[in-house]
């Protein structure tokens, strides 16, 4: 069995390398063999699931050693993976979802000419992310971390002839690049801390580690996870990301990629719980993170970047759920897969619209157009009512314990917390509800462009369609299935750890609160945009919803702070380098060629002068052996 | 008169009569060099009585013939265990036959033919009237410019003597680095270099310089051997004979019979040291260390380039297992004495070979510091007098051979009208014109500038680590500053052949024959070989590391 967990990565990081090296010749079939391919990771994953399920809880681990990578005396870096609960669900998730939406793709990309190396990019982060997550040591994490990077760069940047998508494929790497560091300092901590970075004898040696050493640590674990999953401060890059293909949106920068933060700070369990002061942070970064994602998603006409909001947000959630500790971290991961579910599914809703559509993105025009495309319809619908957290659906069961988790934290810290995230769960109801709104009701609003074409909105061919509608099964029921009788839980229990929460009031008017902020939300909602028409043109609006379609001014901020600071500190640096560093290595090579010109004069061709200098060097060989003995 | 009557008049009469015993000689184990030797002369017979048109064909084949069986002598040697196990001294003590001396003899054949390949490439020059020719003149004994010069190549002739004074050449270097007594390494250091000096003098093209070359080798290599021949006889002086175990048991203190005629000089340390620094001298001056290495740029640049090559890779091989024998088995109980000077030699060698290396136009100059600066390196590794030490050497100069005859191989590849082009300024855009040309030659760049995944990284870390084990880290810290400061005129040629415009009026690239071909993939083969996998050989040189004594 241990074995599949290999071919597991194998099948798609073939499929890459068969779609990259291949050349034209597979362009006619190069779609087909790529989604072959994450289908078969996509079996093999259940394969593995199915036998993991006919263990005991304790016993689900699965351990294989590949080969020692880098075998040194005291540093052994080691190619081996670990497949046990938590793994389990996210290679479900990533083969799952990552299937699907390779055949929505096949769809969608029909009419681009580099279809094929879109597929190849697509099997490239699937090996990349499930590398991530069955790696059993941080360093071979890091390359699975690195390499979704790359491929969220390649895919991001796909098309590349737009300077939009190179500028934001830049971006996303430029930023996620911090993260990075903050990974592999981690990473070096915890080598010179523990002497290992496998996770079985890092995570069981916390107790013999400082506190300050492993709030260290936990930092910049936390710094990574805000780099890939978009959390404050390092969430510019994710709003410009949705240049890349809407396929890439769904999967990468919505239901997988973007929860890797999450990941590692659950499977990082250990070291948080054991640093307070690194969970905090945690749970601020999550809380912020949330209310400030909902805000920019209200704001946002472009309705992939409305999602791309909904996503910082609700990624917020999950960050804050694993910033409580063992009372929150199943939940986490819980959101995690329902998020995966319905936001894949809003996505690919959104790029089934743009593709009636002519691609336009902007929500202003469109309108009504629920007549034209009912089946994205009402799996958008679906999708909305989960994320929403409309009882009964999804995104209901997972929200409601993150939000019970995190007011049983206890203390102010836990009003705060879960004031915020009940806070979070009003502006939610918002702003799908105005997506919701904007997108399929009130009356149509579409133009002809300045060429005169006019969208036809149509529905999707069936390619598209049937993933959306698997995903919309997944949005309704998925919640329901894990939540009741705390199904998913148990599961991850022994991966995890679990404690019930108990927060200061009961859980029943937790629920019933957030349930009615909900309500409130959806109606300031249709208040605004269901009860008067919407205009084509944004009005010019308050001071923060202006500062929202600005991303509450991060890349002002950025720009002001980072960028400016940064080229104060780069002109001086290129000072120091041009005067002092160039001028002693400049001035050494000058020395030496004027040495070199003086020597060679010696070398004047005549024998004699040789043999004086061989005479002499006798005279010192002979006069400095017997100096030698003298002394 | 009966021979022992003959003897006694020899010998005093109170002696008894001893009957002298027959020199117990074997063959087997020295067949290596008896092979070449024969060979040699053979190679002399067949100047003549063969034919003028079939010398050159029969003597190729004599030459390849005669090392190949060498070199398999070699290998049977070895495979027999007389590099490890059955290692002894054969001869009546004369030569000694143990790993060290194998490795040496075994890459010096090696050397040897690509050496001949080289020598009988007959495809670059463009025909002349209607013969092909290769690097050597016409008739070497005709006055450059004189009609006598003009009808020696109207006729077509070529000297095929160098093909029997390689063989010569390989023979003493043969004997070099397995010399077990002063005289036979005196003796051997002469037959390995008289025809060198006469190779040196034989180019088909600017002649002049040729003999310039041959005749500053020959005096310098006179006045050395002089230097080496002295120190013989104070070394004699000083322990009462020639051979290696004695004098080193005299070091050592452990001789008993002290032989009346030379009781007032045994044992006089002031002999001894002024000896040994003489005969070290004399190798020094072979291997190219500064202040001894003068002769090597205008040698190197004048003799003809097949020449230069096979002489920079195999004479230091040999010239480096004579030093190595000598400290290692003659003076290490004078380690303390000779091994700061050595050290002061070792850290001059570097970097004045690096340094003076900078500023030189002509390719074959430039390769001729190289060739001192890598001296040493070398020398580094022999100062280590560890086991470590040794096979670091050993392994460095297998390495650095191939290294040597490949970079030779391709200058001679680079002509225009008047042979080979050799100024640098003429290389300038040479990768564009002639990528695989360019790429062959920066792969031995890299490999001399030490690069790593080429044979030239292993090498200097080998003998780095094993200086540095033997507590020489100020020679490594040199080492290393040297090995920069030669990167970048290593590297410079590269940027010069693949980041500059080529010349209009540039050389043209010669398609040599396979037999250059060869050499020069040879060459490649083992750079990138030693350098990605060099464990094997490592391990083969550190087998090969321990002198008999």
């Amino acid at each position: 069995m241990e074995n599949l967990i290999a071919l597991l990565v194998a099948a798609p990081l073939l499929g890459a390398a068969v779609l990259l090296c291949g050349g034209r010749r597979l362009d006619a079939v190069g779609h087909w063999i790529g989604t072959a391919f994450a289908a078969a990771s996509f079996v093999l994953g259940v394969v593995l699931f199915a036998d993991m399920l006919g263990k005991s809880p304790e016993h689900r681990t699965l351990m294989q050693h590949l080969f020692s990578w880098i075998p040194v005396e005291g540093f052994q870096a080691n190619v081996g993976f670990q497949l046990d609960q938590l793994s389990m669900t996210f290679v479900l998730l990533i083969t799952g979802v990552g299937s699907l939406i390779h055949v929505y793709s096949i769809g969608y990309m029909e009419h681009d000419e580099r279809r094929r190396r879109f597929f190849g990019y697509l099997n490239l982060f699937l090996a990349a992310m499930l590398l991530l997550v069955v790696a059993d040591n941080y360093l071979l994490l890091y390359v699975g971390w690195e390499g979704v990077g790359l491929a969220s760069y390649l895919l991001i940047g796909f098309w590349q002839h737009k300077p939009s998508a190179a500028t934001a494929a830049k971006k996303a790497f430029l930023v996620n690049r911090v993260g990075d560091m903050g990974l592999s300092i981690a990473i070096m901590l915890m080598f010179t801390t523990f002497g290992t970075f496998a996770f079985g004898p890092v995570l069981q040696s916390t107790g013999d580690a400082g506190e300050g050493k492993l709030t260290a640590i936990g930092l910049m674990l936390l710094l990574a996870a805000c780099g890939k999953s978009a959390q404050v401060p390092l969430q510019s890059w994710l709003g410009d990301a949705m240049e890349g293909p809407t396929p890439v949106s769904a999967l990468i920068h919505a239901a997988t990629m973007v929860t890797a933060g999450v990941y590692l700070i659950v499977r990082s369990g250990d070291i948080f719980n054991a640093a307070p002061d690194a969970q905090l942070a945690v749970t601020v970064v999550g809380a912020v993170t949330l209310l400030f994602g909902a805000i920019v998603g209200c704001a946002k006409d472009d309705i992939k970047k409305a999602l791309a909001g909904s996503t910082m947000s609700q990624i917020g959630y999950m960050v804050l759920a694993a910033g409580l500790g063992p009372i929150g971290y199943a939940f986490a991961i819980m959101h995690l897969v329902t998020h995966g579910f319905f936001k894949a599914g809003l996505f690919l809703g959104a790029g089934s619209v743009m593709h009636g559509m002519n691609d336009e993105v902007d929500m202003r025009k469109y309108g009504g157009l629920r007549k034209y495309m009912p089946i994205t319809f009402v799996t958008f619908g679906l999708g909305y009512l989960a994320i929403i957290g409309f009882p009964g659906l999804s995104g209901f069961f997972s929200k409601d314990k993150i939000i019970e988790a995190a007011f049983a934290k206890g203390g102010a810290e836990g009003w705060i917390l879960g004031g915020a995230a009940l806070l979070g769960a009003a502006i939610t109801a918002f702003y799908m509800t105005r997506v919701m709104l904007m997108t399929f009701f009130g009356e149509k609003r579409w133009q002809p462009d300045e060429h005169g074409n006019e969208p036809h909105p149509h529905e999707s061919p069936k390619v598209m369609t049937i993933p959306m509608i698997v995903l919309a099964v997944g949005s309704v029921f998925a919640g329901a299935f894990f939540g009741i009788g705390e199904r998913f839980v148990k599961w991850l229990e022994p991966v995890t750890g679990f404690e019930h929460g108990h927060p200061p009031v009961s859980a029943l008017t937790v629920t019933l609160s957030t349930v009615a902020v909900m309500v409130v939300g959806v109606g300031f909602a249709y208040a605004q945009y269901g009860r008067r028409p919407v205009p084509v043109v944004a009005p010019r609006g308050s001071l923060l919803t202006r500062a929202a379609r600005r991303d509450l001014l991060q890349d002002d901020f950025n720009h002001v702070v980072l960028v400016r600071g940064g080229e104060h500190l780069t002109r001086s640096l290129v000072y120091v380098d041009h005067t002092l560093v160039d001028g002693v290595v400049n001035g050494t090579a000058a020395t030496m060629g004027g040495l070199s010109g003086r020597l060679r004069k010696l070398q004047n061709g005549f024998a004699r002068s040789y043999a004086v200098s061989m005479f002499g060097g006798a005279a010192v060989l002979i006069a400095a052996t017997l100096l030698m003995r003298a002394v | 008169m009966s021979a022992p009557a003959v003897h006694s008049l020899w010998t005093m009469a109170a002696d008894p009569i001893e009957k002298i015993q027959a020199p117990k000689i074997e063959y087997g184990q020295l067949s290596p060099t008896l092979i070449v030797i024969g060979a040699a002369i053979l190679g002399v017979l067949i100047e003549a009585f063969v034919p003028r048109r079939s010398r050159y064909y029969v003597q190729v084949f004599v030459a390849i013939v005669a090392l190949a069986a060498s070199f398999a002598a070699v290998v049977g040697l070895a495979a027999g265990g007389y590099g490890t196990t059955k290692a002894g001294i054969a001869a009546m003590g004369a030569i000694a036959v143990d790993g060290p001396a194998l490795f040496l003899q075994g890459t010096i054949l090696l050397a040897g033919l690509l050496g001949v390949f080289t020598f009988a490439e007959r495809r670059l020059d463009p025909a002349a009237h209607g013969k092909r020719v290769d690097s050597f003149a016409a008739q070497a004994a005709s006055v450059p410019g004189s009609d006598s010069e003009k009808a020696a190549v109207k006729a077509g002739f070529t000297t095929t003597e160098v093909f029997p004074l390689l063989l010569f050449a390989i023979g003493g270097m043969l004997i070099f680095p397995a010399a077990n007594d002063l005289l036979t390494l005196f003796i051997a250091l002469e037959v390995f270099s008289l025809p060198l000096y006469l190779l040196c003098a034989v180019a088909r093209r600017k002649r002049l310089i040729s003999q310039e070359a041959a005749v500053k080798y020959f005096l310098l290599g006179a006045f050395a051997s002089a230097f080496t021949l002295f120190g013989i006889a104070l070394l004699y002086g000083y322990a009462g004979s020639v051979s290696y175990a004695t004098i080193a048991q005299v070091v050592d203190g452990t001789v008993q019979n002290v032989s009346p005629a030379l009781a007032g000089t045994m044992g006089n340390d002031a002999l001894l040291l002024v000896g040994g620094a003489m005969v070290v001298m004399g190798l020094l001056f072979k291997v190219g260390a500064v202040p001894f290495h003068m002769w090597t740029p205008d040698v190197y640049q004048g003799a003809p380039t097949p020449v230069t090559g096979f002489m920079a890779a195999a004479t230091k091989v040999a010239a480096f297992g004579a030093l190595l024998r000598l400290l290692y088995v003659v003076l290490p109980g004078l380690r303390w004495d000779w091994r700061p000077v050595m050290w002061a030699v070792a850290i001059v060698t570097m970097l004045g070979g690096a340094i003076v290396a900078i500023t030189q136009t002509d390719i074959k100059r430039l390769l001729a510091y190289s060739s001192i600066a890598h001296a040493g390196f070398i020398l580094a590794g022999v100062i280590a007098t560890s086991p470590d030490g040794v096979s670091s050497v050993l392994f460095y100069l297998g390495a650095y051979s191939f290294v040597t005859i490949g970079a030779f191989a391709v200058v001679t590849l680079v002509r225009d009208a008047g042979g080979e082009a050799t100024h640098l300024s003429k290389w300038a855009g040479l990768g564009r014109r002639s990528p695989l040309v360019a790429a062959v030659f920066a792969v031995f760049l890299l490999a001399f500038a030490g690069i790593p995944l080429t044979s030239g990284f292993a090498g200097k870390f080998a003998v780095f680590k094993a200086a540095a084990e033997s507590g020489a880290g100020a020679i490594v810290v040199i080492g290393v500053i040297s090995s920069a400061i030669a990167a970048f005129f290593y590297i410079r040629v590269i940027v010069l052949m693949f980041f500059s415009q080529p010349r209009p009026e540039g050389p043209t690239v010669a398609v040599p024959s396979p037999l250059t071909m060869t050499a020069i993939g040879v060459g490649v083969a083992v750079t990138l070989v030693l350098g990605v996998a060099p464990q094997y050989f490592l391990d083969l040189a550190g087998q090969a590391g321990v002198f008999v004594r």
